[in-house]
């Protein structure tokens, strides 16, 4: 029976394309394909960086070099692909009107717009009415950020990466790489070197963001690499919820992403994180698709509370571990995952929680679901330190297996060196139960909506804790990400 | 910029490895001098695993101080039977086969003639010339790219053999006790010694078998043993192995197991010595319908290390697995817990879970859990769970407002943790000692206690 809902799969997914896989005819701006110091130089010059970014760029840049040389790409995740030639990637392409930067809405590229309108994003009205501000992130340039005045009156910085070196050098100096340091890992090296925007946001004290901040990515350019960078301050009392889409159009190369985020919460303050990324998967044969190998990393200081949210159905690699170092006392981490990994899919993700402070206290929750041929690793790691007095952690991982062909595995790391510490991990692998399918068949549902009803209830979870809009859309993006799967 | 990599501590062992060949080439058959022929070649291609980053098997367990001693390869030395007596469990009325320093001792196994049974050392199994030996010798470990198994292979010449006959059931349990005499023959270095062991479990026939580890030395020893263990059509293997080295010692253990069909294999281990311990059991569910149960108790004191690499791999469907593993750890000991169970495409129907409990006593020690699942078909129940934690003020003011005194409590409270997996060692004389040992190290594990019951 199995194999019967393979074979439809496949007849079925011709209709199902990835519906994100337009290309927008914008005109960019491209540097040469390839890394060199020059490119490096080249960023930085286009960006009109001061020298002290220049040189931690270059400083990255140096380091990585000595990771490629020394084959330190890391090979211990669960995935496979062909060796990345690092030379054949654009590390620049930006759409060419931005270089006369927008003043307002109505400067942004019209074409530009219309791309965000098909994603479902029209910056003007829905970031009003939603009350979300957007930032939106095309090929690694920040196109427009909306609501800026808004947010400018509680004295809270939403902008562009290359904005904020601009404006708040002080503040970018201070945090940038204070929890991601360049020499981090090989991708998070890279992104140190090459990284063209992002987004920054900083919250002053006691001050809770009213509107959800968000970010849309889009890699755009054939054969280029998106390596953004996030920082995000939350100072002392401070709250804000982030949230974080990506797509790309449907490309048979594979595109590179790299990025890197860093929060900081400073003593009492929260940062909530929410991301969905559908970045292109591949086509069904496995052709294409993102390689997302990206580096997210939050420091909680005293009382502070980072939470991480992601719904990850896109990308044809996923290498993501969202990770929380409890440095301050009572401060709480969390996570809530869930990933899907279809056709050819394969993603290695979990998270880190690094227990340093006393009485603090982190939550896990990671959902995979597998289908096709795809491949799902949980791959996560808790760590109490010595000084981590009754520190507590709670893990849930849960696997969902749909077809006879995918592979769900679930790889925790558990480090205890605090003997008040406390920690519980449970995890579970199963498939959808034929006596829960044939309950819903029974009163009515087509087998494609009851599985889609299965698995949204078991996913719930996680889906709950993101912001309502993009909850819906998280549901939305699972049901067609599976669709084809079954039935 | 790369580094020329040299194996570590591979020439330590090579004029070891020279000198018994030479020694054994002209009496061993030639497919077994070939194999250990490999095996070396292996073995001085890989050298001990010191390497710890990217390296997952070694992650949490540091050889270093292994690689860097020395040991020597003399003849074996001589052991009494009441150290024997009084230092492992024992009962006359068990088959008991001893090795002494890797060689079967003729003058201290115990054995009956017990029918269906064959027993005995393992280079008489050889040179008898059986098929059978020459089949499954080194076909479940040894060939493949892991350094301890290489080393052990490459040294292969005597240690033990038990063989079940078809249809066999056997009352008594069948006890084969490897024991390290004292220092080698130059007298002032430690001794290095690769014990075997080949089980042969026929078609239905049914097994208890014990394997016990001792050390009469007080001075550190290398011991690697290799265990291969057949389990027939239908077969039923109840296991136990207990680990007691002296606390200087390395115990690099490795165990595999392979299951045919409707087979049953459950082990329990009991790993309380050595410096560095590590028992590393693998079972292959090879046929339909086949069980195994891997369980064990580890306790750690001082500056130990144990670490349980326990991996099961479903290769059929309808197979079931269960590994349970509790550890008590104190002082400024640790340990790893590795679980691993790998369910291939075509086993459906598969139950697999896996949980590892650990109770902490001190400041200082750590526990590093790793209970992983790699499942590859879609019908399968597979869960696993691991804690840590310690005994809490609570509880033990519990047990105290009710007239128990304090220390008697912490070790009621230590003691019950242990309890479940000291019910699985059946026999009689097994269970009395394995309770003695654990009563005793729990007072040794108490003294070291900095915590319990102060949170």
């Amino acid at each position: 029976m199995t194999n019967q809902r393979t074979i439809s799969r496949e007849s079925d997914l011709s209709g199902q394309e990835y519906q994100w896989g337009f290309v927008t005819d914008v005109e960019t701006d491209i540097a040469p394909k390839g890394l060199s110091e020059d490119i490096v130089r080249l960023i930085s010059a286009k960006k009109e960086e001061p020298d002290w970014l220049l040189e931690w760029r270059l400083k990255a840049y140096r380091h990585w070099l000595v990771q490629y040389e020394t084959e330190n790409e890391p090979s211990w995740a669960n995935i496979d692909y062909p060796k990345i030639d690092y030379q054949d990637i654009y590390y620049y392409a930006a759409p060419k009107s931005s270089s006369q930067a927008p003043k307002s809405l109505d400067d942004v590229d019209p074409e530009m717009l219309a791309t965000f309108e098909k994603l479902g994003i029209p910056l003007q009205e829905r970031a009003a009415l939603a009350g979300v501000a957007v930032d939106a992130v095309f090929d690694s340039v920040s196109v427009a950020t909306t609501m800026a005045k808004q947010l400018g009156e509680l004295g809270i910085i939403f902008c562009s990466f290359s904005d904020a070196v601009k404006k708040h050098p002080d503040l970018v100096k201070k945090y940038l790489g204070s929890v991601v340091p360049y020499t981090d890992n090989f991708f998070a090296t890279l992104n140190a070197a090459v990284f063209s925007d992002g987004s920054f946001a900083y919250i002053p004290p006691g001050v809770r963001c009213p509107i959800e901040l968000m970010t849309y990515f889009r890699i755009n350019t054939e054969g280029s690499g998106q390596f953004e960078r996030t920082l995000i301050v939350a100072d002392k009392g401070a709250y804000v919820s982030y949230l974080e889409g990506c797509t790309a159009p449907f490309r048979k190369t594979h595109q590179l992403h790299a990025a890197t985020v860093e929060l900081v919460a400073l003593d009492d303050s929260e940062i909530k994180y929410s991301t969905i990324q559908n970045w292109f998967p591949g086509t069904p044969e496995g052709e294409g698709g993102v390689y997302n190998f990206v580096t997210k990393r939050g420091r909680a200081d005293k009382n502070a509370k980072i939470s991480w949210t992601q719904v990850e159905t896109g990308s044809a690699i996923t290498w993501k571990y969202p990770s929380v170092i409890l440095k301050g006392d009572n401060s709480v981490g969390e996570f809530f995952s869930v990933a899907l990994a279809n056709n050819h899919q394969q993603a290695d993700t979990g998270t880190k929680m690094i227990h340093i402070g006393k009485n603090t206290k982190s939550t896990i929750v990671a959902k995979g679901i597998s289908a096709g041929k795809g491949n799902n690793t949980y791959r996560g790691q808790v760590q109490i330190m010595p000084g981590a007095e009754n520190a507590t952690n709670h893990t849930q991982c849960d696997s969902l297996l749909v077809g006879d062909e995918c592979g769900a595995h679930t790889v925790p790391y558990i480090e205890v060196r605090n003997p008040t510490a406390r920690l519980e991990h449970e995890a579970s692998t199963s498939k959808v139960s034929d006596e829960q399918l044939f309950y819903l068949r029974a009163r009515g549902l087509s087998e494609e909506e009851a599985h889609h009803m299965i698995i949204t209830g078991w996913s719930r979870d996680v889906i709950k804790e993101l912001p309502f809009e993009f909850a819906l859309e998280a549901s939305q993006l699972l049901k067609v990400s599976l669709e084809g799967a079954v039935g | 910029m790369t580094f020329a990599t040299v194996p570590a501590a591979v020439e330590k062992y090579s004029t070891a490895f020279e000198a018994a060949e030479t020694r054994k080439n002209s009496e061993s058959p030639a497919w077994l001098n070939s194999t250990r022929r490999q095996a070396w070649a292996t073995f001085s291609e890989l050298g001990i695993p010191t390497r710890r980053r990217g390296n997952e098997l070694w992650k949490y367990t540091n050889l270093r101080p292994l690689a860097e001693a020395e040991f020597s390869f003399g003849e074996a030395g001589s052991v009494s039977l009441d150290a024997l007596k009084s230092n492992g469990p024992w009962d006359d009325s068990w088959d008991t086969i001893v090795v002494v320093d890797g060689v079967y001792s003729d003058s201290l196994s115990n054995l009956h003639g017990t029918s269906g049974l064959v027993a005995g050392s393992l280079a008489s199994a050889i040179s008898s010339g059986s098929g059978e030996v020459e089949r499954l010798l080194s076909s479940l470990a040894g060939r493949e790219e892991y350094a301890f198994t290489a080393l052990n292979t490459a040294f292969i010449d005597d240690g033990a053999y038990v063989q079940i006959a078809e249809d066999s059931s056997l009352d008594s349990p069948v006890q084969v006790v490897f024991v390290t005499s004292g220092p080698g023959h130059d007298g002032d270095s430690s001794r290095a010694t690769y014990p075997r062991l080949l089980v042969d479990a026929g078609e239905n026939s049914s097994l208890t078998l014990i394997e016990t580890y001792i050390n009469l030395s007080g001075s550190a020893q290398l011991t690697v043993p290799v265990v291969e263990i057949f389990a027939g059509r239908g077969s039923v293997v109840r296991h136990h192995r207990v680990q007691m080295e002296n606390e200087q010692s390395f115990h690099i253990g490795t165990t595999r197991v392979n299951q045919l069909a409707d087979s049953t294999f459950s082990s329990t281990t009991f790993a309380v010595g050595a410096s560095i311990g590590r028992n590393d059991i693998h079972t292959q569910l090879a046929e339909p319908g086949a069980e195994c149960t891997l369980r064990g108790l580890y306790m750690t004191g001082g500056q130990q290390h144990q670490d349980q690499e326990i991996s099961t791999t479903h290769a059929k469907p309808h197979c079931s697995s269960h590994q349970y593993y509790k550890g008590i750890l104190s002082g400024r000991s640790r340990a790893v817990f590795s679980g691993k169970v790998v369910v291939e495409r075509d086993a459906q129907k598969s139950i697999a879970d896996q949980k590892d409990l650990n109770l902490l006593l001190s400041r200082g020690a750590e526990i590093d859990a790793k209970p992983s699942l790699e499942i590859y078909a879609d019908d399968v129940k597979a869960a696993h769970g691991a804690t840590a934690g310690h005994v809490d003020r609570n509880t033990l003011f519990y047990l105290q407002s009710r007239g128990i005194d304090e220390d008697a409590a912490k070790a009621m409270l230590v003691r019950g943790f242990a309890e479940e997996m000291l019910d699985d060692f059946k026999p009689k004389a097994l269970r009395d000692f394995v309770e003695r040992v654990t009563d005793y190290r729990i007072k040794i594990l108490l003294d070291e206690s900095d915590t319990i019951g102060t949170a």
